[in-house]
């Protein structure tokens, strides 16, 4: 490869970055993107209500392939099934719109906070079931008023 | 010592590609997904193309496709509750039929191999059976409730009437007709994965399965018939089935779909770490107890989750992987 003065970074597939963040760094873009959804029924965002916590955030070991694979927690606030589910949906789709670089995602309600966590961490973590509620219409909408950002 | 090189990169779906599907004759490819649309592929100088699209045959992702046998009609499963089956008598790709009957998604559809029934299943945890009466019709010829949960995947017995199932509640189960009074029974269900079953591939002699998990794993299933050699007790029926080989430690996240080639015995995986794997079964393998090697590891062979991987019924050496990356990517496999 010839010697050239300007460092030009490589986009090797389409316009997907490889770039590799530092974790920490990483940490924070999830973070900052997550903090400003909205809560389905009250008129504040998962920061406010402290759903979501920069703690909350753990960018965990990469896949040997070296893609990165990040853990979210989240606390909702009531111990609602359908709603805990919403939110669950929300982060989700709020992440995979605006992270533009692979990451795999996992989303988990915080150890102890429902009674039924396993039931919806196991349908949060199902893109097949995500993909299929996405295409319900009224979901959509639900889904689309939380997440979109308010200028 | 083997590898995979990528013969061509199929690149025409919008979104996501769930599925591909590979005629029994192996010159042609049909594929679906959130596009709405099912796109079929031929070659043309050595070089794959898209022949045609089919659009307006549902409101919502299509999932899966599949062949028939004799090769002349394509089912397609949708998110939107329905089953199209569509063929080419008019000369064109027609849907000439519609099976409706479920009350949420169809995630998967198969024909069976005596061209007698076709199998669908769905988010609302039933497996139906379709009866093949003559030209376009289909009647109902049960509605199989055996699971708790979401159905993923069915899957035909290479030669006899007897389906598979995988499912969301973490089990597999098996069904055939009772020959004393043609209703559908459960003969077996096969527990050990630890989360979703994602997908069921049977081995050519039809006495082995392979199955692919959530759980990260792949498990090697094995069948024993009432009174077999190896003393293995048939409590319930005729049969029982065993888990010979669990596979671990090589997926790093969930895997969508196996395929055990009925040509070469090799395995191949689809996983959400963006990887194809093909799996080879060890020469002095115990029969009772399998062990199965990695012989590929293709990091990165598509730039995101893996959904699908189809071995070519006629060239035994190509391979089919289909994307959330909205690519569809063909590949050779070599022995070295």
């Amino acid at each position: 490869m010839p010697e050239s003065d300007l460092d030009i970074e490589e986009s090797p597939k389409k316009e997907v970055k490889e770039v590799s963040q530092d974790d920490n760094e990483l940490k924070y873009t999830i973070y900052d993107v997550i903090r400003t959804i909205k809560d389905p029924e009250k008129p504040n965002t998962l920061e406010e209500l402290n759903v979501v916590y920069e703690e909350g955030v753990e960018v965990k070991e990469r896949t040997s392939g070296d893609v990165n694979v990040v853990r979210v927690e989240f606390n909702p606030t009531v111990p609602h099934c359908s709603l805990a589910t919403l939110i669950g949906l929300c982060i989700r789709i709020k992440l995979e719109r605006s992270i533009p670089y692979r990451i795999k995602l996992d989303i988990y309600i915080k150890a102890g906070a429902h009674t039924t966590e396993h039931e919806i961490n196991k349908q949060i973590n199902d893109k097949e079931r995500i993909a299929a509620a996405m295409e319900n219409p009224n979901l959509k909408e639900m889904v689309e008023n939380c997440i979109t950002e308010e200028d | 010592m083997a590898k995979l090189e990528t013969v061509q990169t199929l690149s025409k779906h919008t979104g996501r590609v769930w599925n591909v599907s590979w005629h029994s004759k192996g010159h042609t490819l049909a594929s679906c997904g959130e596009d709405k649309t099912i796109r079929i592929w031929c070659q043309e100088n050595s070089k794959w193309v898209n022949k045609v699209i089919l659009t307006d045959g549902h409101k919502r992702t299509i999932r899966e496709v599949a062949w028939s046998p004799c090769g002349n009609y394509l089912a397609s499963a949708s998110f939107d509750t329905t089953i199209c089956i569509w063929d080419k008598k008019s000369g064109e790709f027609e849907c000439n039929a519609t099976l409706e009957g479920h009350e949420n998604e169809v995630k998967s559809v198969a024909w069976a191999k005596s061209g007698k029934f076709l199998a669908t299943c769905s988010r609302d945890k039933s497996v139906w059976i379709w009866e093949i009466a003559d030209e376009d019709e289909y009647d109902c010829a049960a509605v199989l409730n055996a699971h708790t949960q979401d159905v993923k995947k069915v899957a035909w017995h290479p030669s006899d009437d007897v389906l598979a199932s995988a499912s969301y509640d973490n089990m597999i189960k098996l069904f055939r007709e009772d020959p004393s009074d043609s209703d559908w029974i459960c003969v077996a269900t096969l527990e050990g994965h630890l989360s979703t079953v994602w997908g069921v591939s049977w081995h050519k002699d039809g006495q082995r399965l392979v199955s692919c998990s959530d759980d990260t794993t792949l498990k090697i299933w094995k069948q024993y018939l009432k009174d077999n050699n190896e003393g293995v007790a048939v409590i319930d029926g005729q049969e029982t089935w065993k888990c010979v080989c669990t596979i671990s430690g090589y997926h790093n996240r969930t895997i969508y779909d196996v395929c055990w080639s009925h040509t070469t015995d090799l395995i191949a995986t689809a996983c959400g770490d963006d990887t194809v794997r093909i799996f080879k079964e060890d020469d002095c393998s115990d029969d009772n107890a399998p062990t199965f090697s990695q012989i590929v590891c293709v990091d990165r062979a598509h730039s995101q989750d893996v959904n699908c991987v189809s071995w070519n019924p006629s060239l035994p050496e190509i391979l089919a992987s289909a994307s959330d990356d909205g690519e569809i990517k063909l590949w050779k496999f070599t022995e070295l």
